[in-house]
């Protein structure tokens, strides 16, 4: 999935690599890059399932505006994960309906 | 309270370069963005852009960006990122949210310059993953360096249309096909014949049927359409792609600028519901001005100058620039727009916009 050499723009330098779990599975994405850029790159793209009819959902418009893509990130929900920038050790959950209650 | 002298809602070209032209006369300004990087959609234009020198033809759109926030920066300009705006109130008062708290800020002048989203088209399946919006795949690809799926279709021949299916290529992707349900290709023909000497095919008065898969995006159908839109039954064809893109238009990003309470008119050309303006671009609530898109749906180019010109028109109005620079200055403007609003698709939205004029005027 990821472009190793593009015609304008060369090599895109991605910086530090990170490891995150998604569903309990470790994988490896780049420090800083959106949470959807890192797990489309590990063939993810079902990022939750609505609460109604539980249809599958994932990255709509990739820029924070239109919420398709939300998951629970290090346990809290609702998190736009296209604009959401990855940390090493990331948590991260497919989000059921509205996702977990959070505690206070 | 904190109090400045103008805020340009949104850093993407139109907000940069109001905020450039006046701070380069003295004004203070605070940019907010709500993202995390300044320059809104800029970055991931990798093509060369039209028109003459002056609109900076031939250059890339990522290349503009760079230069827009490297002026901003040098005169001054404070960009605040991570900032929504989230409500324009009487008397020029804003309620932003800067991080993770809420500030109140009152301007003397406020440029609105939020931009547009992305219009789409409802169909079976739609809600899939796979199905993405064009920008969505130019962020993907231009500014992420991943790849939407491995094999697309485009639905849409537009300039957005036909420039992503292009992008698209060079990111390694293939795509199956460009498709529009109007009868012609409506993007620049020079863009759409860089896609077609790939082989890509272009299936007019085509539109969406449904988009089919369990998880994701596994195939996707479309129908011929008659002249007047309608499928034609048994013209349905089939196509073994993990991506659709909606290319259909945008629309312009008016929630926050209505708040104001400022006269809207709803102009099909200029992409839907526009705020009158006069040529100084200020709307009818007095000191609240917009640029580009939220204005009318045109190009980066056209919001650049959008901006200047309320840029230059702002310094005037606080005294900045005197009546007699402010006039030639925005005369150089007037012109440098007229180019890029000739042929028949400008002569359409220079009219719109003499419209939106005659409506400030009663």
């Amino acid at each position: 999935m990821r472009i190793d050499e593009h015609p304008i723009l060369g090599t895109f330098d991605k910086g530090k690599k990170v490891q995150f779990t998604f569903d309990g599975r470790v994988m490896e994405g780049f420090e800083g890059e959106p949470v959807a850029v890192a797990l489309r790159s590990n063939g993810v793209l079902v990022h939750r399932y609505t609460t109604r009819r539980n249809e599958p959902r994932g990255v709509f418009c990739a820029i924070g505006r239109c919420t398709d893509c939300i998951m629970v990130v290090d346990d809290v929900p609702n998190v736009r994960t296209c604009v959401e920038p990855l940390k090493e050790g990331m948590v991260i959950h497919t989000q059921v309906g509205k996702g977990p209650e959070m505690s206070e | 309270m904190r109090r400045c002298e103008m805020v340009s809602i949104g850093a993407g070209p139109a907000g940069l370069a109001g905020a450039i032209e006046a701070a380069r006369n003295g004004v203070e300004v605070v940019a907010f963005d709500e993202n995390e990087r300044p320059g809104g959609q800029l970055f991931k234009q990798i093509h060369k852009f039209f028109g003459s020198s002056v609109h900076q033809a031939g250059v890339r759109g990522f290349n503009i960006g760079n230069s827009l926030l490297d002026e901003a920066r040098k005169l001054g300009v404070e960009v605040s990122l991570k900032s929504v705006v989230l409500g324009i109130y009487e008397n020029n008062v804003m309620n932003v949210m800067i991080r993770d708290k809420i500030e109140q800020v009152k301007a003397e002048r406020i440029l609105v310059a939020t931009g547009a989203s992305e219009n789409m088209i409802p169909f079976p399946g739609w809600t899939l993953p796979g199905v993405i919006g064009a920008g969505a795949a130019q962020t993907m690809a231009n500014l992420h360096g991943i790849r939407p799926g491995k094999r697309l279709l485009m639905v849409g021949s537009g300039n957005v249309g036909v420039v992503v299916a292009y992008q698209m290529l060079q990111a390694g992707c293939e795509v199956a096909a460009v498709i529009d349900a109007a009868p012609k290709i409506g993007g620049y023909g020079v863009h759409a014949a860089k896609v077609a000497r790939h082989g890509v095919p272009f299936l007019m008065s085509h539109t969406m049927k449904g988009a089919h898969g369990k998880e994701k995006v596994e195939k996707a159908t479309i129908i011929q359409v008659d002249e007047k839109w309608k499928p034609i039954p048994g013209t349905e064809k089939s196509f073994d792609v993990d991506t659709i893109c909606i290319a259909v238009g945008l629309n312009p990003m008016n929630k926050l600028v209505r708040m104001s309470g400022c006269k809207t008119v709803y102009v099909p050309v200029l992409g839907g519901l526009i705020p009158a303006h006069n040529p100084n671009q200020e709307t009818s609530i007095p000191g609240v001005y917009v640029a580009g898109d939220v204005s009318g749906i045109e190009e980066a180019s056209t919001a650049i100058i959008e901006g200047r010109i309320a840029g230059l028109a702002i310094a005037n109005s606080l005294d900045y620039l005197d009546e007699g620079p402010f006039i030639e200055q925005r005369n150089q403007q007037f012109q440098n727009m007229e180019g890029l609003r000739s042929g028949s698709h400008g002569d359409a939205r220079s009219k719109a916009k003499e419209y939106l004029n005659a409506v400030m005027k009663g």
